[in-house]
């Protein structure tokens, strides 16, 4: 059994669970995700499936994507396409649909996103550098200060902080609660908040970190 | 709001509109669990704030607790809430009455009461 769907992050809002706490959650929608192609050891040298999901507009996708999608026999070309790597063979078949049926309310699972973009950002914000006093005529604000010693070594070190782009980064929120399943909307509902703009693609699977469930 | 986000909330939203204004006496009765026993407290005092909407809308109740104010949150769609009864309609003048934390003794409690009852004189 796969336990990964690509989805699309909706957006947040709060709701009341079965204890009747406030929780809040991301609202996102995941699949239907079509098997678009089985990899295996024989074939590819490692054992994966590759997902779909939305759809594209026939004028708009290539031949290429067109004719992959319909060698597994999908009606639309998928938008996404993303690998999921297995331990063991795919035993189903290309053309096989995952829904949110794969996950269950209470299960953990990890989010794997793009964060927003932040732009040229400076050390104060990019990797929460203190900066300076903001009075007494200090005249050193939000400055990096340092960046090395004298002599010796002579450079400054590597990963040394400094101004830079910040965001866009690829990121996993791990060990998330699904609060709440709509399958008939295909929606999941996580509780906490995940990467990236409301819209844009993300992957939810099954927590890699998740305690295993306690015996009743 | 996201059609999708306000289909999932509005489920959960049980009062279109407040059954309460801001500067009346209310009487707040709310489900507590102990252990497996289940209660209902009432929390009793003067709206002095109502904001938010939707699932987040809540309200601010204070009173005069042996001396000492209080004040409690509320989400108004809260399943815990059991219900809001009104007890003193008033006539506030201002959205938020935070002014009240700065007075003590009767004043504290003191909000304008309601002059004129639309659906009395109807009646």
């Amino acid at each position: 059994m796969i336990a990964t769907l690509l989805g699309k992050k909706i957006g947040m809002t709060q709701v009341y669970d079965a204890q009747n706490v406030l929780v809040p959650v991301t609202v996102v929608e995941a699949g239907p995700c079509p098997v678009v192609q089985i990899k295996t050891v024989e074939t590819d040298g490692y054992n994966a499936v590759q997902l779909g999901f939305g759809a594209q507009k026939a004028k708009n996708a290539t031949k290429a994507e067109a004719n992959h999608a319909k060698k597994a026999g999908l009606e639309s070309t998928p938008r996404v396409l993303n690998e999921v790597r297995l331990t063991e063979a795919f035993s189903g078949k290309a053309g096989d649909v995952l829904t949110v049926a794969v996950f269950a309310e209470g299960q953990v699972v990890d989010v794997l996103g793009v964060s927003k973009g932040k732009g040229f950002q400076g050390v104060v914000k990019r990797f929460r550098v203190g900066g300076g006093p903001a009075s007494h005529g200090s005249m050193f604000h939000r400055r990096i200060g340092s960046i090395g010693m004298r002599q010796t070594p002579g450079r400054s070190w590597k990963n040394q902080r400094m101004p830079g782009h910040m965001g866009t980064d690829n990121r996993t929120v791990q060990n998330l609660r699904v609060v709440k399943i709509i399958a008939d909307k295909n929606l999941i509902l996580v509780k906490g908040a995940i990467p990236g703009a409301n819209g844009d693609d993300v992957i939810i699977r099954s927590g890699k970190k998740a305690k295993p469930a306690k015996q009743a | 709001m996201n059609p999708i986000i306000q289909e999932i909330t509005a489920a959960q939203v049980k009062h279109k509109i407040a059954p309460f204004k801001v500067g009346d006496g209310v009487r707040v009765h709310t489900k507590v669990r102990e252990g497996d026993k289940e209660r209902v407290q009432i929390f009793a005092g003067v709206v002095i704030a109502h904001k938010g909407s939707g699932i987040h809308e809540n309200f601010t109740v204070r009173r005069i607790s042996y001396g000492e104010g209080v004040e409690r949150v509320f989400p108004v769609n809260s399943p815990n809430l059991e219900k809001i009864e009104v007890e003193k309609e008033a006539e506030a003048g201002k959205a938020r009455l935070f002014y009240l934390r700065d007075r003590s003794g009767k004043a504290a409690m003191a909000v304008k009461e309601k002059r004129y009852d639309a659906s009395a004189a109807k009646a």
